[in-house]
């Protein structure tokens, strides 16, 4: 929004549709949240009052805690694998001709197969009975069954994720590197550099806009990572893969506790609130910039 | 080019096995029958059979979900865009009050865990009787989607330099005429990755389109959830569907796939 433009109040005529739709199946629906965030319902005509008793109770919720925790490991883990490898395989990328296109479409497929498909796909791989990936660490020595142990359930899931979102980021880190002008090269092809360094004082400084958002696009949809997890290991062993969005929906659904239910979703919601923010200022401060 | 490392050229093609690995064993596994499943091990099928396919594309329960999420993922994309375009037009050419305030508030919006509205969507769509209709999760998914092709499109149009309107103007040509036959061509690169990614939204969903529909308007990705409990693991149909909810995705992909590095490179993803 850099542009020169002219005062107009009129123009809210042009963004009414898209308020109508958004308020409609957004703002009706978490107002609903709320109003059930501070109230006890016992069924649809008994409801009383409770302020912020839901709150505080589900604050210090132990599972909720351990759910918040294990949900914080899983996206810095995610994070710190994606990004770096997202790079590197941008970098490999060739820029013209057949290959390209492929490469490309082999990349973005992953992110186009539904969440649950990908679960099942990665749970017909993993098994230790009829996958692939199972069978064959089995064979090699490895007693591997993801649904008995927690540390096989964790590194499945993350292999998961990283074989589904990785793509994200190393096509975003694609884009930036195409705008590097060549003569950036050449001059450092001239000066000597090594590929470090042309990485490091050519490349990064090119991509650290479309990084931002690779970052925190990953940290707040890991963190509202439900489907996968959900048909792969369905928060097991035990209660070792259950994320935050899970346990939200064991109690919305499952159990029906209304109030702690919402309770825990504005919560969650202002969670994601402060990455957004974070996220638009970010973005906003590098399009000035540029 | 200098930047193609070696080193990052083998990870490339390690990464990319990496990928295809898991996408062949679907595939195998949907080439075999169920008894030959369990019964043997092996990297290529011995005994391919076409039975899995032929099952999903004769049952109705099946294909009937295909139709299903076809529908509201047509239905998203065309409500999103065709509201999002005057809405991305103003924000990209006009100021006014309370335009930043909104832009923010809009993107929240895109972020927002599906989760936290599960239950009020249920209670809402059951009130005003669109439950269990495909309107119902397109709408839903409008929440998201929305504020998605907003965000891009506006990237796009704030780089269409405003000279362009005025010129228009000068030569005396109407509004409507200017943005249908001169603003929305020079942005059809814009609109091809906001379909991208409100067909990469709507179609990979599966917690809302799993709330708010029952056995009318079940969406296929909810048939395969459902199969799988109802009657024990048939691995062999279930893969087979699995194999047909990918290839929209690669179809979609193919097409746009020289507009989509430019809707990367804005970052507005």
């Amino acid at each position: 929004m850099a542009q020169n433009k002219t005062q107009d109040n009129r123009a809210w005529l042009g963004v009414l549709p898209v308020m109508l739709i958004v308020a409609f199946s957004g703002v009706i629906p978490l107002m609903t949240v709320v109003n059930y965030s501070v109230q006890d319902i016992l069924d649809f005509n008994t409801r009383f009052f409770v302020g912020f008793e839901w709150y505080r109770e589900t604050l210090t919720d132990p599972r909720f805690i351990d759910a918040f925790l294990r949900q914080l490991g899983f996206s810095a883990a995610v994070l710190a694998i994606e990004i770096p490898l997202g790079i590197v395989i941008a970098r490999g990328m060739p820029t013209q001709g057949l290959r390209a296109s492929l490469l490309l479409v082999l990349l973005a497929t992953p992110l186009l197969i539904p969440w649950n498909v990908v679960g099942t796909i990665w749970q017909i791989y993993a098994r230790s009975d009829i996958g692939l990936l199972g069978v064959t660490l089995n064979e090699m020595g490895f007693a591997f069954n993801y649904t008995a142990e927690p540390l096989h359930a964790w590194l499945t899931l993350l292999a998961m994720d990283i074989w589904h979102w990785t793509s994200l980021v190393a096509l975003l880190a694609f884009a930036g590197l195409t705008s590097v002008p060549a003569a950036c090269y050449q001059a450092a092809e001239l000066d000597g550099a090594s590929k470090w360094q042309v990485f490091r004082h050519v490349e990064l400084p090119r991509l650290k806009g479309v990084l931002v958002i690779a970052v925190l696009l990953r940290l707040m949809d890991s963190f509202m990572i439900y489907t996968e997890p959900f048909v792969l290991t369905g928060g097991g062993p035990g209660n070792t893969t259950t994320f935050l969005s899970q346990y939200l929906a064991t109690m919305a659904v499952g159990q029906f506790d209304l109030g702690p239910a919402a309770a825990f979703s504005v919560i969650y919601f202002l969670f994601i609130l402060l990455f957004s923010w974070l996220f638009y200022a970010s973005v906003m401060r590098s399009e000035e910039g540029s | 080019m200098s930047r193609r490392s070696r080193l990052s050229r083998w990870v490339l093609a390690g990464y990319c096995v990496y990928l295809i690995l898991p996408l062949y064993w679907l595939l195998t596994l949907a080439l075999r029958s169920n008894a030959d499943i369990a019964g043997v091990f092996e990297l290529v099928p011995s005994n391919p059979t076409l039975a899995n396919f032929a099952e999903i594309l004769t049952n109705p329960v099946w294909y009937q979900g295909f139709v299903n999420s076809i529908s509201y993922v047509l239905l998203n994309t065309l409500i999103s865009v065709s509201v999002a375009l005057p809405a991305a037009y103003v924000f990209s050419r006009y100021r006014f009050l309370g335009d930043r305030q909104l832009f923010f508030w809009l993107l929240t919006n895109r972020m927002a865990p599906p989760a936290v509205f599960l239950l009020p969507f249920f209670q809402l769509y059951s009130s005003i009787g669109l439950f269990d209709t495909p309107l119902a999760v397109a709408l839903a998914h409008c929440l998201f989607t929305v504020p998605l092709s907003v965000w891009i499109l506006e990237g796009f149009m704030s780089g269409v330099p405003t000279e362009i309107d005025d010129m228009a103007r000068i030569d005396g040509h109407s509004f409507w005429f200017f943005f249908t036959r001169i603003f929305l061509p020079i942005n059809r690169s814009a609109i091809g990755v906001t379909v991208f990614f409100c067909f990469m939204f709507s179609w990979v969903e599966l917690l809302l389109a799993r709330t708010l529909t029952g056995s009318e308007a079940k969406p296929i990705v909810v048939v395969m959830t459902r199969t799988v409990s109802a009657s024990g693991m048939d691995w062999g149909v279930l893969a087979a569907a699995g194999v047909f909810t990918v290839l929209p995705g690669i179809l979609v992909v193919w097409f746009v796939r020289q507009h989509l590095v430019k809707g990367f490179a804005l970052g507005r993803v």
